[in-house]
Order: structure tokens, then C-alpha cells, then sequence
């Protein structure tokens, strides 16, 4: 492959995305097991609950302003690097992030300051409903842009306007309500809710294997892993949901991660494990399991799902009837509002394949000129590269199921066994820490590089996407991005290690003097509960 | 949905080029202090408790006012995609500097106090004093360079090329125009910052904002005046050339522009608009009178006025347009031709009608309920709650 202005842009954006979402998750997740302390805090009065919710508060905190610094390039790298994208497809794709702004971020960031300045400032009551904001708020964000994401995944309610040569907004509920959004959104929170329980057990663990902060610690790990089990469930169930919308959505991304090479007479099996081929077109060394694959991706017996060579197949007859749109268009711009109503319907016909003559512009710079051969390789460059799909999906499934194991161990022991912990399940909590994350960028591995050669599946092709910049451009703000962001995440680490080590701030005072009113209360009451005993 | 159809689309074009304003003079208005403080930190604080004095008093809200920025970015992309296209990639490195600049200054807040370290401190300070100045200037170098026109121009599938080599479309977009539009642009944050400092802070503190902050405001008056007299007589304007429809489809290749002599003969056709450079002006007198006299709350009310008035007469003097091309005048991006369509217009406008008030009404709550001074006593006895 050769490595031109369009690997250089996408390089770029996949190290920003990529390293944007080790905060994201973390702010998803921990912002709302914050509520759920202080909410405890709030209603039983007991202030280690307060100590936690400030001790997870602080790691929260640090972990969150890198989440917002690095979501400002995200914001405007589209019309940075990208900038045909956003021209083409802003009508639509703009609307959703503007949204993100107005009705999520001005939220989550008015009211974080308050979280962290305003515990003398603000009632126990209001300062609780400023924490549940901030949560809202972070979630609400991962609503809009995968509303935006899933539109790029699956672009419903929009048409091509060839007086302004981009696709528009036909209609705003579809896109709202696009049912890839919707599944995508679930899995992508559930899966925050996932890492930020694994990293709230993770790191309690660690004060348990060194006899610190055990009752902090112990309550932490019970709220984590009641969350977390919910949560891995969920996000392991909408992953499946995510399957079952791409397969009618996307069928090539489908079959390019399940290496279905070939059309199965239904219900297809699943392969467990192979080699992918890309040119033989074949899995070595397959290991299938029968009618699994069609179960997931159809819900059904009978339906089948497209193979890699046959929608390869199809691809060619749209890049042939995208050619038609394609003339029709030039026709149709020249003669702007005096154009022949023939010429108009013979591109009403054809435009939903527009997209797909705009893949031989990376072999020709008038579609219509292309040769045979050039429909022939276009056609089989709208299959992406198998291998890194197939293994990518296979480990983060594992992942998935890992953490369901994983939750639902911990849960049984904080609720039935008196939160005592083995300690080499406890060992196992630390270095599980790293987990979640290695799953999440997995999935959006699978999700961005299985659109290829896309950025919006069907319309518009990645090489056409990008900003007419030069190499020497990109090439500086990549390497500023590596050097800066390098920077920004050992000084990250550096101080997460640094306040995880120091443990949580306790008030002395305010917890002897808890300890007394707690024990008068609890002198004259018979069966007093051994386990609720404030902090150490 | 035919429910957009109750606004036209020239009135909804005109709603938003009104709304683009309010964005930009929000953002100004708000996180133009918390840069302003950033430019001002080493001179307001010579310790380390001062320091912190200074930026505390920004702590709890530079992260709301850091939201119109975002919100800028996301709302020119939903309601002027052409604009967020050409301009973003445009001013590619300039873009990538203020990026850094915005990445920077939120961990700097954050970070700073969480070591004791004095090296650790100073580098944090010196990255709070370099993000908070060089986007303050490189704004006004960009509004600098719109108002002389970009050069660029759109191929027929509406892509965006930029004449000359890249390292041109860095440095060339420091010229002298464009570089006194950047001190208008610094000066004012500045005072601004100045004015905020007045209100939160006070003893040492206070005072250097003051006498620093009545310096930047009469300079900020100067260039202003300045660059309007240079815009009278050495900057050629642009116009709307022939018949042309305000409620086309969106594309500027439909358009016939030609240049004229200056953008002044806007004054000419629409007189009301001498309000905003007038305001601009006697916002900048008042500040200096402000913070000489040492009165708080006017005193950035002042303020506020100064930058509504400044950012305002840059619109209302260029309307239609909102970034001419130098190079091929026909590229240019009006109001009439570079929107979203009709219908992402409306939905749009029906959330901002929404949320917009909404956001007012809860920053408003959280800056009343921090309303007050920022003292040494908080700041020392709050050690491990506050930056």
C-alpha cells in the first residue's frame, strides 16, 4: 500500500480517537458509581461514603480533564483533516455533535467544577444532584456521537443534493432514531460502566492485598460489582444487538469479521477460530460451530447472510450504476435549475449508488472514463482487510465474557460472603485493571476499520474524504499529536499512581465523632449489623 | 416534516449568522477571561500562593466556559459546513496551535497544585501564560486575515485548494493587518482578564490586575481605532455582484462577487451599525476608567461591552459574507450561500431554542453560587480540594 496524504490523515485519526477513548470510558463508568456512593451518603449519612465518593472523586477528576482535552481535537479535526468529509456530509453529521454541546457538555462541565469546589458551598441534597448532572451530562455526550457514528455506519434520513454536492437531511428522526445509533450507544456505555468497575475493583483490591483502607475498599468492590455485572451483561447483549442491526446495515463488515468468505445455506455456522486468507479467500484451519452465526446475525432459521465474494459481486453492479448517476450529475450541475427532467430521473434512479463511482477515483479522475479492470479492482476494494477484523472481534467477545465471569464472582462474594475475598482473586482484580480498555478500542477497531474503504458506508469513500493538505502538514501535527499526548499520559499515570498510593483523605474528627453516635444508636438496638461500621 | 417550512430559509440563515455571533461573543465573553488570567498570571502573582490565588478564582468554571468553544466548533460544522471546511483546513497549523493551546490548559489547572514541586509548579504557570496568549492572539490574527479575504478557491465537486506552499499558509497569515487584528484581540482578553481579577481577587493580586488591565484596555482602544482607519484606507472590501436568490440551494459557485474599495461602504448603507464600533470603543474607555477608579461589577460589565461591540462591528461590517476568498473572489462564503439546508437549520434552531436557555439559566446558578472572592484563607485551607 502506498502511504500517501489519505494513510497519514487516517493514521492520524485513529491515534487521536484511540487514545481520546482511554478517558472516555473511565468518565462514563466512574461518574455514575460517584452518584451511586454520594446517593448512599446522602441517605444513610455515613461518612466514609463521603470519603469515597471524594477519593474516587479525585481519581475521577484527574482522569476526566484529559477526556476533555483530548475531545477538543475530536471536535475539530473533521474539518482539519477531513475537511471534503465535513463538506459533504456536515448537513447531517454536524447536527449531532452541536447537540452533544448544547444539551450534554455545557452540562457535565458547568457542573464539575461544582463537584469538586462545591462541597461547603452547597447542601448535601444539591450537591448530590450536582454529581447525578455531571453523570447525565457525560452520558448524554456518548448518546450524540454515536448518533453521528452510527449515521456513518448506517446513513438513513438524508439524500444527494446535486445543486450543492453533498448529502442532506431528509429527516432528523431517522437519523435520531437509527437503530445502529441506538444499539451502539447501550454497548458503548455499558462497556464505560464495565471499565470503571474493573478499575473500581482494581484498585481497592490493591488496598486490600496491602491492608489499607479495608473498609473502604470492601464497600467500593460491592457497589463496582453490582454495577459491573449489570453492565457486562448489557454491554455483551447489545454487542449481540449491534451484530444482529449490521446485518442488514452492513452486511461486508459482517462477513469481513466472521471471515464468511462465501454465502451459507442458512443458518450459517460460526467460526470459532481459523486463519484468514484474504487472496485465497478462504479460513484455514476453521473451526465452525453449525447454525451459531446465523442464529446471532438473523434471529432465524432461514434467513441467509451474504458472503464476501457475492457482495463483491454487488458491489460491481452499483459501481455500474453509480457511473450512471455520476453523468447524470455533471449534466445536472451544468444545467442547474434548467435541467432536463429525464436526466433528473434517470439520477433519482441511480443516486444511491453515487458513492460507489466515487470509488475509482482512486484509479480515475472521471468515473465514467474507467476501464474494465479498474470496476473490477474497485469492487474488490470494498472488502476490508479480514485478518485484523476476525481476530480483533474474537478477542474483545472474550473479553466480554471474561468480565461477565469476573463480576459475577465478585458479586457473589460481596453479597454472600461477607465481602471477604481470596487474595489471589483479589491478584487477578489488579491485573484485570488493563482489561477493559484492551476490549473498548478493540471494538472501535472493529467498528472504524470494518467501514472501510468508507468513512460513510455506501457514500462517501475515505481517500475522497480528506483536506487537500500537504504531507509535510500532517506529518507535523501527527508528530505534535505523539509527542504531546506521550506527555500528557506518563504525567497522567504519574499522578493516578500518585493519589492511588496515598488513598483516600480522611477526616479524622468527623469519623470519631460518626463512631460515637453510630455505637449510642447501636447500644440500644439488639442484632446490630456487624458490617456497618463506618471507616477504619 | 413540513414544519420547517414556517421559517424561510433566508430567515433562518439570518437567525444563524446572528446565532454564530452570540457563540463566538459567548465564548469571548466567558473563556476569554480564563485566558485573559492566563496571560496575566505571571504578572498578577508573583507567588506561589498568589498564584493560586489568580487562578482559582477561575477553578470552578473554566471548564463550563471551555464548552463554547466546543460548541463554536459544533455549531459552525451543523449550520456552515463550508465554513467549517475551508476555514479548520485553512488555517491548519494555526488550528493545530490553538488546539494545543486548549489540550494544554485544562491539564495545567488541573494538574498544577496535585505536586508540590517548585519546577513542577513553574512549568504548569508557564503553560497556563502560553495557552491562555497565544490563542487570545492568534483569534485576532484569523479575523484578521478573514476580514483581508483567504486564499482559496472550490474545484466543481466543491472541494477546498489553497493557493501557494504550506508554510506560506502559516506564516503568511502573520501580515501586518492580520497581526494588529491579533493585538485588538490580546489586549482586550486581557482587560477583560484584568476586569474578572478585579471582581474575584483582591490585595496584591487585585491591584496588578488593575494597573496592568487599564494599560490593555487603552491599548486595546488604540488598535481598534487603529485598524478601523487601516480598514478605511488600505483594505479592499468584497460585494455581491448581479441578481442573486438569499434562499438558494447552498453552493457559492452560484454567486458573482467582485471587490470594491473598503468594507467601510457598509457604514454607508446601513448606518445603525456605527453602534457596535462605538460600543467598542466606549466599553474600552469605561473598562480604563473602571479599573482605575477600582469599581468590580461595572467594571466588567464594561468589559463585556467592549468585546460585544468589537466582535459584533466585524460581522455586521462584513454581512453578507463571512470569509471572502482573496484569490478567487467567487469562492467566497456568504450567508446566503454556505448554510446547512433548510431542514438541519430548523432542528437545529429548535434545540438551541431549547437548551440555550437552559444553559443560561444553571451557569448563571453556578456563578451565583461562587459568587465572592477567592482569598489567601481559601486557597491555603483548602489545600487538597482546591487547584
Amino acid at each position: 500500500m502506498e502511504f500517501g496524504i489519505v494513510e497519514l490523515s487516517r493514521l492520524q485519526f485513529a491515534m487521536t480517537a484511540m487514545y481520546h477513548f482511554l478517558f472516555v470510558p473511565l468518565t462514563l463508568g466512574l461518574s455514575i458509581i460517584l452518584a451511586i456512593m454520594e446517593t448512599v451518603y446522602v441517605m444513610t449519612n455515613r461518612p466514609i461514603w463521603r470519603q469515597m465518593t471524594k477519593f474516587w472523586g479525585t481519581l475521577f477528576g484527574i482522569n476526566f480533564v484529559l477526556g476533555v482535552a483530548t475531545g477538543i481535537t475530536m471536535e475539530f479535526q473533521f474539518g482539519m483533516n477531513w475537511s471534503y468529509y465535513s463538506h459533504y456530509v456536515g448537513d447531517i453529521f454536524g447536527a449531532p455533535l452541536a447537540i452533544e454541546g448544547l444539551m450534554a457538555f455545557f452540562l457535565e462541565a458547568t457542573f464539575v467544577g461544582l463537584f469538586f469546589f462545591g462541597w461547603d458551598k452547597l447542601s448535601k441534597q444539591a450537591h448530590l444532584i450536582v454529581t447525578w448532572l455531571v453523570a447525565i451530562g457525560s452520558n448524554f455526550s456518548a448518546l450524540w456521537i454515536l448518533i453521528a457514528n452510527g449515521w456513518m455506519q448506517n446513513p438513513v434520513g438524508a439524500e444527494f443534493n446535486p445543486q450543492t454536492m453533498r448529502m442532506e437531511m431528509t429527516n432528523f428522526f431517522e437519523v435520531l432514531f437509527n437503530e445502529v445509533a441506538q444499539a451502539k450507544f447501550v454497548h458503548t456505555v455499558s462497556a464505560g460502566y464495565v471499565t470503571a468497575s474493573v478499575f473500581v475493583i482494581g484498585v481497592s483490591a490493591w488496598y486490600l492485598l496491602k491492608g489499607r483502607h479495608i473498609e473502604l475498599s470492601r464497600r467500593s468492590i460491592t457497589v463496582a460489582a453490582a454495577f459491573g455485572l449489570a453492565s457486562a451483561f448489557s454491554v455483551v447483549l447489545l454487542g449481540d444487538e449491534s451484530g444482529y442491526s449490521a446485518t442488514h446495515s452492513q452486511k461486508m463488515k459482517l462477513a469481513a469479521m466472521e471471515g464468511m468468505w462465501h454465502t451459507e445455506p442458512a443458518p450459517a455456522s460460526f467460526t470459532l477460530f481459523g486463519l484468514p486468507n484474504q487472496d485465497a479467500r478462504e479460513t484455514k484451519y476453521a473451526l465452525h460451530i453449525p447454525g451459531v452465526m446465523g442464529l446471532i446475525g438473523t434471529r432465524s432459521l432461514t434467513t441467509e447472510i451474504p458472503g464476501i465474494t457475492e457482495l463483491v459481486a454487488t458491489a460491481e453492479d452499483r459501481i455500474r450504476s453509480g457511473i450512471i448517476a455520476y453523468d447524470a450529475l455533471i449534466h445536472i450541475r451544468e444545467a442547474r435549475d434548467a435541467a432536463d427532467p429525464a436526466v433528473m430521473a434517470t439520477f433519482e434512479e441511480h443516486s444511491a449508488d453515487l458513492g460507489f463511482a466515487f470509488l475509482l477515483r482512486k484509479y480515475v479522475d472521471d468515473p465514467r472514463m474507467a476501464t474494465e479492470e479498474q470496476i473490477v479492482a474497485a469492487s474488490n476494494d470494498t472488502v476490508p482487510k479480514v485478518w485484523p477484523l476476525f481476530w480483533a472481534f474474537r478477542l474483545m467477545v472474550a473479553l466480554g465474557f471474561g468480565f461477565i465471569g469476573t463480576m459475577t464472582y465478585f458479586f457473589w462474594r460481596a453479597s454472600f460472603r461477607q465481602m471477604q475475598f481470596p487474595r489471589w482473586s483479589l491478584r487477578l482484580a489488579v491485573a484485570m485493571i488493563p482489561a477493559p480498555w484492551i476490549a473498548a478500542e478493540l471494538g472501535w477497531f472493529v467498528a472504524e476499520f470494518g467501514r472501510q474503504p468508507w468513512t460513510v458506508d455506501g457514500i462517501l469513500p475515505t481517500a475522497m474524504s480528506v483536506s487537500a493538505l500537504s504531507m509535510t502538514e500532517v506529518s507535523i501535527t501527527l508528530a505534535g499529536f505523539v509527542l504531546f499526548y506521550t506527555v500528557l499520559f506518563i504525567i497522567e499515570m504519574g499522578l493516578m499512581l500518585k493519589y492511588i498510593r496515598k488513598g483516600p483523605f480522611q477526616d479524622v474528627e468527623e469519623t470519631e465523632a460518626w463512631v460515637k453516635r453510630h455505637q449510642n444508636r447501636l447500644a440500644g438496638r439488639r442484632n446490630a449489623d456487624a458490617i456497618a461500621t463506618p471507616a477504619e | 416534516m413540513i414544519l420547517h417550512d414556517l421559517l424561510s430559509y433566508e430567515l433562518l440563515r439570518m437567525i444563524w449568522w446572528g446565532l454564530l455571533g452570540v457563540l463566538l461573543i459567548g465564548f469571548a465573553l466567558t473563556d476569554g477571561f480564563d485566558m485573559g488570567v492566563g496571560a496575566l498570571l505571571p504578572f498578577v502573582g508573583r507567588s506561589d500562593v498568589e498564584r493560586r490565588i489568580a487562578i482559582n478564582t477561575v477553578g470552578p468554571v473554566w471548564e463550563g466556559n471551555q464548552v463554547w468553544f466546543i460548541l463554536g466548533g459544533g455549531a459552525i460544522f451543523a449550520a456552515w459546513p463550508p465554513l467549517y471546511a475551508v476555514s479548520f483546513s485553512g488555517f491548519y497549523l494555526a488550528m493545530f496551535v490553538i488546539l494545543a493551546a486548549f489540550i494544554v490548559r485544562p491539564v495545567a489547572f488541573k494538574y498544577r497544585s496535585k505536586r508540590d514541586y517548585p519546577r513542577w509548579r513553574a512549568t504548569w504557570d508557564w503553560a497556563l501564560f502560553a495557552s491562555g496568549t497565544i490563542p487570545a492572539l492568534l483569534f485576532g490574527v484569523a479575523v484578521g486575515n478573514v476580514i483581508q479575504g483567504v486564499p482559496f478557491h472550490f474545484t466543481d465537486d466543491l472541494r477546498t485548494i489553497y493557493e501557494g506552499a504550506w508554510y506560506m499558509k502559516f506564516i503568511g497569515l502573520l501580515d501586518p493587518f492580520s497581526l494588529l487584528a491579533g493585538a485588538v484581540s490580546l489586549a482586550m482578553l486581557v482587560m477583560h482578564g484584568a476586569a474578572w481579577l478585579t471582581l474575584k481577587a483582591e490585595g496584591p493580586v487585585q491591584t496588578r490586575a488593575r494597573a496592568i488591565g487599564s494599560v490593555a484596555a487603552l491599548l486595546a482602544v488604540a488598535a481598534y481605532a487603529l485598524a478601523g482607519v487601516w480598514l478605511a484606507y488600505g483594505v479592499e472590501g468584497f460585494r455581491i455582484a448581479g441578481d442573486y436568490a438569499t434562499g438558494g440551494p447552498s453552493n457559492p459557485l452560484h454567486f458573482q462577487v467582485e471587490r470594491t474599495a473598503s468594507w467601510l461602504t457598509a457604514y454607508a448603507e446601513r448606518p445603525w451599525i456605527v453602534v457596535a464600533p462605538a460600543m467598542g470603543i466606549l466599553g474600552g474607555l469605561l473598562t480604563f476608567l473602571g479599573l482605575r477608579a477600582g469599581r468590580e461589577v461595572s467594571t466588567l460589565l464594561f468589559s463585556k461591552m467592549a468585546i460585544l461591540g468589537v466582535i459584533s462591528s466585524v460581522g455586521l461590517t462584513m454581512f453578507p459574507f463571512i470569509m471572502p476568498s482573496s484569490s478567487d473572489p467567487q469562492s467566497s462564503l456568504t450567508v446566503w450561500n454556505s448554510s446547512s439546508s433548510h431542514l438541519t437549520l430548523f432542528v437545529m434552531l429548535i434545540c438551541t431554542a431549547i437548551f440555550m436557555p437552559l444553559i443560561l439559566i444553571y451557569t448563571a446558578w453556578v456563578y451565583r453560587v461562587l459568587w465572592g472572592k477567592v482569598t489567601e484563607a481559601d486557597v491555603t485551607d483548602n489545600a487538597h480540594s482546591v487547584y
